[in-house]
């Protein structure tokens, strides 16, 4: 057994801010503990650019982002353990890992935070039929392929959801000259960023086939083409819209889920909207002393965001070890009319601090306002040109009003067209 | 006069910009920019559009097979797959860091390919 | 050389006859026309060791289901396979459903089926909390379980392996030539042997056919899952079947020893052997008839679907014996439902009837037992700091999802008869059947498998033939 004072579960983008943050504010023994060989987590295949812009104010590749907090880990006496793959939380912070060149470890920690990132959501949670041959793939699990490895995962490609990796791999297999066909997304909208539509569907002329989707895969063994379908209002395919399209690659952007295997080993209660841990304004979830952040949390769509909430968790990490931390009672934040879920879910009464409620909606609207309500009051209303799912939104909270509000009321944002 | 309607890529902020053009295609007014550098891009987007461009580059002697890469400034839009040609037969000797320049000046574009990661 | 047997086909029914015969001083040639075992209906069923109380009296698929299952836990115990003996339940919504349950008991009573009893409504919420409201009552069987038929074959093959029968991938036979003995011109080059074992499956009655038997009349029937991820395994304690139609016995919900949840499934006469495909109005009917018994089934824990043919005999009964046309060419044909539960009882059936013409002496070196493969996921801590320490591999975690370790993955392509493909050590370790279904740890596994098989990353593939993962170099 071991015993640090922080133990940060992930060395991607939000573990290394959590552990970065909490030893700036004075915490002595941190440790990383990474299931990878390096750190920087998908950072590392992201080798586009777009990251740092908020953070750094400056454009940058995922390697380069994740390569600024690597280098400022390095500069730290944080203890960084890569290939470590975390295999339980107990009540008690215990925290076990097992990694070849350790073998079993246990770790005591005073703290933990929870920075696992997300995973792809796979063909099965789909249904889509058809045969079940190879080159069905996530897009992410393609990345890997063409950035790392330095293979082509395909040909002749169309890719399934248009999401940011979507869009990304549509533009990084043609530069590599593949064939993109499609990008078929379900909904009437794209999930990703406007700009990756413009860079990388529009400049290289992929159709964006918006309200479809791939109903039937072929190919016994390797795949050979898809059968895509226009989708009604509740998303059923329409019958005769069917058309078959010739490809030996599929690659899914559908949607992430964060990792929570552990959390929920461990006996957290998971958001059923965000998939993510319940927590505060500090990111502390239900379990004392276990703080969670990044896309494990929700998932976010830039970096940079995850960044700054990681910090709020090294923030209330640290903060905790210190025992300086606020906890006691509670307001309750919910999402209502158009707001599909907000981080954090509650928010102590005597918080040290203002709080941004960050929240996603679900459907575009364009000139609404947000507006957030507590004890039957409008606390701010805030225009907004433009609001999509694809990007998260916040909204800030004084902590007068927040200290103002009676026990276990409920703060509500919702949008108003 | 024209009237393009064009979405910034300059950030990922996506903001919306009318950029109007006179007879001999000079610029006019651009509107719906939140800042400079969307300005900068929905002027240079209708006269000379430009793209950063990411890939990756071989690594000899090293760990990893690849390297990721990318340019220094933007590249003109139609000469990415030109670059792509150059890069792609280009390598690089291992041990690569962080800013290293892959290839200089490409195409006489005046942007140089640098590393994005470091290779053992 | 001429073997004494050729064994064509290995699935669960040719694997488990190889182990048995493997025992024997004869050389035996166990022909697999896919990369690997298990590829057929062995691969995609209900994964059930039926009590027996669905066949006829008198049929030999009644004699041998029951015998099978009666073997099914020793089989298990020594080739270290996880058997679960869960008991099955076929629940009715009706009295008239009751009366057809009914008949189901006394049939099961005169075919030898222990554990048999039928229990009323109260009875059947208490032992299954989540069974439909509607259910009026069911026939429990308690003798009936639960078994991972890829995992039983996998496990028998391995152990003829090691008892010296020869393995032989991507054989797929093409023609007999019959004479002194038999000459099998197969993919892999040509094969000879004294006698012919043909448990090739959906394929038998084309075998058969090749020494001029045209007797085996099979009808493919396709029938197609939705496996369920883990969180919802424990919404069937027993396996649930619904009364049994003319074209099998309906959509079934049970738990799978692996702890998920199995829906499925459907029938479908179809025209082509090879088709696996899904399809929507499949996958859509599975949930609708799943629901009925266990309302809580929901499509949003679906980690994969899949469909499976299985070899419908027009007979409606096994057909194991001697062919008619060729001396010594022994049909193990028709194996349907309840053909995994049968397996074990048909190994020891054909092993008689083989001993009839050629001559079966014991091995002094045979071992009945497989070795039990490293399971880091069932390990105390205790346990996996010990083998850690003997062997790093096992510190490092491929599959996140099933907390599968890199030295089980170099155990599944070391281990006789080993992986050669992905699909191969996902059937072997359980990397990528997880909720993200080799996201992950996909290409760890291409990786891992590239560098113990000693290939290129990009010949490793899925499941052997043009299943490749990815192609070329970039640059």
């Amino acid at each position: 057994m071991t015993n640090f004072d922080l133990a940060v579960v992930g060395g991607g983008p939000a573990g290394m801010a959590a552990a970065l943050k909490a030893h700036e504010e004075g915490v002595q023994k941190i440790v990383v503990l990474e299931r990878a060989e390096t750190l920087g987590g998908i950072l590392e295949q992201c080798i586009h650019t777009g990251f740092g812009l908020h953070y750094f104010g400056e454009e940058l590749s995922g390697p380069e982002y994740a390569g600024r907090f690597i280098k400022l880990l390095e500069e730290t006496d944080i203890v960084v353990k890569t290939d470590t793959m975390v295999i339980d939380i107990a009540d008690d912070n215990t925290v076990t890992a097992v990694s070849k060149a350790d073998g079993l470890l246990k770790i005591k920690a005073k703290a933990v935070v929870l920075a696992m990132g997300c995973r792809e959501r796979p063909r099965g949670a789909l249904s889509i039929s058809g045969t079940r041959g190879s080159g069905i793939m996530t897009a992410g699990t393609a990345q890997k392929y063409v950035n790392i490895d330095g293979y082509m995962p395909g040909h002749e490609v169309v890719i399934l959801g248009s999401g940011d990796i979507g869009l990304i791999m549509a533009r990084r297999m043609t530069l590599e000259g593949a064939k993109v066909k499609m990008v078929c997304e379900l909904m009437p909208y794209s999930g990703g960023l406007t700009r990756n539509i413009v860079q990388c569907l529009e400049d290289f002329d992929i159709p964006l086939k918006l309200s479809t989707t791939v109903v039937a895969t072929h190919g016994k063994e390797r795949l050979e083409g898809v059968t895509i379908a226009k989708v009604d209002d509740r998303l059923q395919p329409i019958p005769g819209t069917e058309e078959y399209v010739p490809c030996d690659t599929l690659m899914l952007s559908v949607g992430l889920i964060p990792e929570n295997e552990l959390s929920k080993n461990s006996g957290l209660e998971l958001d059923r909207i965000t998939n993510g841990p319940k927590v505060d304004e500090y990111r502390e979830t239900e379990h004392s002393g276990v703080f969670a952040c990044g896309n494990v949390l929700q998932v976010h769509d830039l970096v940079d965001y995850v960044t700054e909430e990681s910090q709020i968790a090294g923030l209330g990490a640290a903060k905790f070890i210190k025992g300086e931390k606020v906890s006691g009672d509670c307001v309750y934040t919910n999402g209502v009319s158009g707001v599909r879920y907000i981080v954090p879910q509650r928010i102590n009464r005597e918080t040290d601090a203002d709080v941004k409620l960050y929240f996603r909606v679900g459907a575009v609207y364009k000139d609404a306002s947000i507006v957030v309500e507590a004890n039957g009051e409008t606390v701010l209303s805030k225009k907004k040109k433009k609001l999509c799912p694809g990007e998260m939104e916040y909204v800030l909270i004084k902590k007068d009003v927040i200290a103002n509000l009676p026990k276990d009321s409920v703060i509500t944002v919702r949008v108003e067209a | 006069m024209e009237k393009r309607e064009l979405v910034c890529v300059a950030c990922p902020l996506g903001c919306g910009i009318t950029v109007s053009i006179g007879d001999n295609g000079e610029v006019l007014e651009i509107t719906g920019n939140t800042c400079k550098r969307g300005d900068a891009y929905a002027r240079n987007e209708v006269t000379a559009p430009a793209r950063s461009l990411t890939t990756t580059v071989r690594v000899d002697g090293g760990k990893a097979y690849v390297v990721p890469v990318k340019s220094a400034g933007p590249v003109p839009k139609g000469m990415m797959f030109d670059c792509m040609k150059v890069i792609n037969n280009a390598s690089i000797k291992a041990p690569v860091k962080i800013g290293d320049v892959v290839i200089k000046d490409i195409l006489g574009t005046g942007v140089d390919i640098v590393a994005t990661n470091n290779a053992e | 050389m001429t073997y004494d047997v050729a064994i064509v086909g290995a699935g669960v029914v040719g694997g488990l006859i190889a182990r048995e015969l493997s025992r024997f001083n004869i050389s035996i040639a166990l022909l697999e026309k896919c990369n690997d075992m298990a590829m057929g209906t062995t691969k995609a069923n209900s994964a059930i060791v039926h009590g027996g109380f669905d066949a006829l009296n008198g049929t030999l698929k009644a004699k041998l289901n029951v015998e099978g299952t009666a073997l099914m836990p020793k089989v298990c115990e020594k080739l270290h396979v996880p058997f679960k003996n869960n008991g099955s339940l076929v629940v009715a919504f009706s009295d008239s459903e009751m009366e057809h349950v009914k008949v189901l008991y006394e049939r099961g009573i005169k075919n030898g089926v222990p554990g048999l009893s039928i229990i009323d409504r109260d009875e059947l919420r208490k032992i299954e909390p989540n069974i439909s409201e509607e259910a009026v009552g069911a026939l429990l069987c308690e003798s009936a379980g639960i078994v991972c038929p890829y995992e039983l074959t996998i496990a028998a093959v391995e152990n003829a392996v090691t008892n010296g029968v020869e393995f032989i991938r991507n054989c797929e036979v093409q023609a007999i030539e019959c004479g002194d003995c038999y000459t099998l011109k197969t993919t892999a080059g040509d094969i000879t042997a004294k006698f012919i074992i043909n448990a090739a499956g959906n394929y038998s009655d084309k075998l058969a056919s090749m020494v001029g038997d045209n007797s085996i009349d099979l009808v493919p029937r396709k029938g197609e899952y939705y496996l369920l991820d883990k969180s919802v395994g424990n919404l069937a304690v027993h396996t649930i079947f619904q009364c049994p139609n003319e074209m099998g016995k309906g959509i079934l919900v049970t738990p799978t020893v692996d702890g998920n949840l199995l829906i499925g499934p459907t029938a479908t006469n179809i025209d082509d052997k090879s088709d696996t495909t899904t399809t929507p109005e499949g996958l859509r009917d599975i949930v609708e008839k799943a629901l009925k018994s266990v309302p809580a089934v929901s499509t949003r824990n679906a980690i994969t679907s899949f469909a499976g043919v299985r070899a419908h005999p027009v007979c409606d009964d096994f057909i194991i014996g001697w062919c008619g046309k060729s001396e010594h060419f022994l049909n193990v044909a028709g194996v349907e439902s309840p053909g995994l539960s049968a397996a074990p009882a048909i190994a020891l059936y054909v092993r008689e009837i083989l001993s009839e013409k050629l001559n079966l002496t014991e091995k002094e070196t045979y071992s009945e037992t497989r070795e039990a493969p490293v399971r880091f996921r069932h390990m105390t801590d205790e346990e996996r700091a010990e083998l850690i320490k003997k062997n790093p591999a096992y510190g490092r975690i491929i599959c996140r999802c099933e907390t599968i370790t890199e030295g089980e993955i170099i155990d599944a392509i070391k281990a006789p008869a080993g992986a050669r493909d992905v699909d191969g050590v996902k059937r072997r370790t359980r990397a990528g059947m997880g909720r993200c279904q080799g996201g992950f740890c996909g290409s760890k596994v291409v990786e891992i498998l590239s560098r113990e098989l000693g290939v290129p990353m990009n010949e490793i593939t899925k499941f052997g033939g043009k299943s490749k993962i990815i192609y070329e170099r970039t640059k």
